[in-house]
């Protein structure tokens, strides 16, 4: 017998089942849920999703971004321009948010690989900023003030008629229900995509790159190519949930599109909190993040200063996070990459 | 493109030095990129408007008692959160330095409330000396004059005093500058003290120059974060000919069109980087 790789676990294998199971009851929600919670799901797959791809670049990846908002903005805006200036149906023109968000990506990577390390960071805070700066200058979609998606556009979106049939709603609440599956079909596709590349050679890839460069480099790992490769999926996948999310606000300006506060200090909270570098980790974050927002937003100042302090503390005393802690303990991990040898059992006398 | 406009520009790019020295000396001592940065020199701002309001003081010995207070900051800051987080690792340090602008940012909101404010110099705001094609403001000229200064005295500091061969010797490599009796903790403490103490100086001119409010933060990090890689790392009057060219680049776009002006300096720091990817005029090579 030869000696076996594993990475699965019996916890992954009961995690399995429960994803199965939650994601099919999630399926089935909006027959019996009110339009509320509706609305707080897909706030949570949404920024669940924002904090995955954020978790991909500075977790696995090592690079550091606080301008993810410039393609949750892009994405946005590619919709809304899409819809607006070409009448386009705005669930088919969302690949369009996540196409912009790429090519946008390209000159962004292009710039920002030229900064080392720890720059890295404002380099990308840059790009975000002149983005914002210039889509602020695009009059077709409102530009500085911004814009809603026209009326008509958002009732004959593709889908809406049926929902609204087949829950017996209204358009409105069918839009919401619409984009809940949508945010959930892309929350699954993007723990899932993400999961299999990390489990993947590229995955290990990354992970090498991430804990030592030169030692990756040594054996033959093409560093710069899996940080392009990690740069532009993120940002792809952020375009596509940034397009989504406006594509159910219905409303659009250039300040609260590349918001700062919005798109990247909640997820970087969300991803810190739950703990950096697992998949487990902004899974914890956002519920945790969910229950803050839910309870103490209405404090305004007070409670981003709170939010702030606690990553802080967070990342002082616990950085790996909360997931962390219990998987420190627990030795439990859902998501397990770890690959683990094997051998076989020596038969006894030899 | 008149003469004024670019005399202009080169002055307001004595404002972005002055940002970004504060900036440029602790990523040059401890490798550390403070993303609170832009957000301290708002905090300074306000103290100094504290300070003049409370005490009915001339700004610029409000600054004066200010910048002692702001090196206790910075010590202190240095001492308890940063030490414990600097390492090969420059995700922890990114991420603290991230929450703490968004603590000071909001601790701002919630003591000064969001309206604008200005520190008030008196006669010295609207002063100036008619040169013929060009008039210069006296504020801007002095602003200008203390950037100068700042480099003079860092410059000095650096290369003149023990404190700077610490620095030095720190930034090069802090096992063996422990090994001669040096504390690299210690040290960093004060290159963040100092820091702030010129982040005093920057606060004071942004402060009687234009009006300011607790999230203009972060827009001064990036300037002065733009003017320190222009310049090219460790090199102080490189960090000068950036803040300039940002400067320049800012007044220039505005003459063509108001919304522009922001666009433009962004555009001369990518169009930089784009041909000088290590600056102007690199010096560490890091």
């Amino acid at each position: 017998m030869r000696p076996t790789v594993t990475t699965r676990t019996r916890a992954s294998g009961i995690a399995a089942v429960v994803a199965v199971l939650l994601i099919a009851a999630g399926l089935a929600l909006p027959a019996v849920a009110d339009r509320g919670l509706i609305k707080d799901l897909f706030f949570i797959l949404t920024m669940l999703t924002l904090a995955q791809y954020w978790n991909l670049l500075a977790g696995y990846g090592g690079l550091v971004s606080v301008g993810q908002q410039a393609f949750v903005g892009l994405g946005a805006y590619g919709l809304f321009g899409a819809a607006i200036t070409w009448g386009m149906d705005p669930v088919l023109a969302l690949p369009l948010g996540g196409i912009l968000a790429l090519i946008v990506a390209v000159p962004t990577a292009f710039f920002a690989f030229r900064l080392a390390g720890a720059y890295f960071a404002i380099g990308t805070w840059v790009v975000a900023e002149v983005v914002r700066l210039s889509v602020a200058q695009w009059k077709a979609v409102g530009g500085g003030t911004g814009t809603s998606l026209p009326r008509e556009v958002q009732t004959d979106m593709t889908g809406s008629a049926l929902i609204e049939a087949l829950f017996d709603v209204r358009s409105a609440a069918a839009q919401d229900i619409l984009a809940y599956w949508l945010a959930l079909a892309l929350a699954v596709m993007t723990i899932g995509g993400i999961y299999l590349l990390l489990r993947s050679k590229s995955g290990l890839a990354l992970a090498a790159v991430r804990d030592n460069a030169e030692a990756a480099r040594a054996v033959g790992v093409n560093a710069k190519r899996m940080k392009w490769l990690v740069f532009l999926a993120a940002a792809f996948g952020t375009g596509l949930t940034g397009a989504l999310i406006y594509l159910q606000k219905g409303r659009i300006s250039p300040d609260a599109a590349f918001s700062v506060t919005d798109w990247t200090a909640y997820v970087i909270f969300i991803v810190v909190i739950g703990g950096i570098g697992t998949i487990e980790g902004p899974i914890l974050g956002i519920l945790v993040f969910f229950v803050l927002q839910t309870l103490f937003a209405d404090y305004g100042s007070t409670y981003l200063l709170a939010l702030g302090l606690i990553g802080i503390f967070v990342m002082l005393f616990a950085p790996r996070g909360l997931w962390g802690a219990i998987s420190d303990r627990t030795g439990v991990q859902f998501f397990p990459i770890r690959r683990r040898l094997t051998l076989p059992a020596k038969p006894p006398g030899t | 493109m008149s003469l004024d406009t670019i005399v202009q520009g080169i002055l307001l790019g004595g404002l972005y030095t002055l940002f970004a020295a504060g900036l440029s000396l602790v990523f040059g001592i401890m490798r550390l990129v403070n993303l609170a940065h832009g957000d301290l020199i708002v905090l300074a701002a306000y103290l100094v408007l504290t300070l003049v309001g409370m005490l009915g003081l001339n700004p610029f010995l409000a600054a004066l008692i200010a910048a002692p207070l702001m090196f206790a900051l910075g010590w202190g800051l240095q001492r308890l959160v940063l030490n414990r987080v600097l390492g090969p690792d420059i995700l922890p340090p990114l991420l603290v330095t991230f929450g703490l602008s968004i603590v000071v940012q909001n601790g701002l909101l919630m003591g000064f409330t969001a309206d604008s404010q200005r520190i008030s110099a008196g006669a010295l705001e609207t002063a100036s000396i008619d040169l013929g094609p060009v008039t210069l403001g006296i504020m801007p000229l002095l602003t200008f004059a203390s950037a100068i200064a700042v480099i003079l005295v860092l410059n000095w500091i650096f290369y003149r005093t023990a404190l700077g061969r610490a620095f030095r010797a720190t930034s090069d490599d802090p096992v063996t500058a422990s090994l001669m009796g040096i504390r690299p903790k210690a040290i960093f403490a004060q290159a963040t003290g100092l820091a702030l103490v010129i982040v005093t100086i920057a606060a004071l001119y942004l402060g009687m120059r234009a009006n300011f409010d607790p999230t203009i933060g972060p827009a001064r990090l990036i300037y002065a974060f733009e003017a320190v890689i222009i310049g090219g790392l460790g090199s102080l009057w490189g960090t000068l000919a950036g803040g300039i060219i940002i400067g320049v680049a800012q007044t220039l776009g505005a003459a063509v069109n108001p919304e522009w002006q922001i666009l433009a300096g962004h555009v001369a720091f990518l169009a930089v980087l784009l041909v000088r990817p290590r600056g102007l005029f690199p010096r560490a090579y890091d």
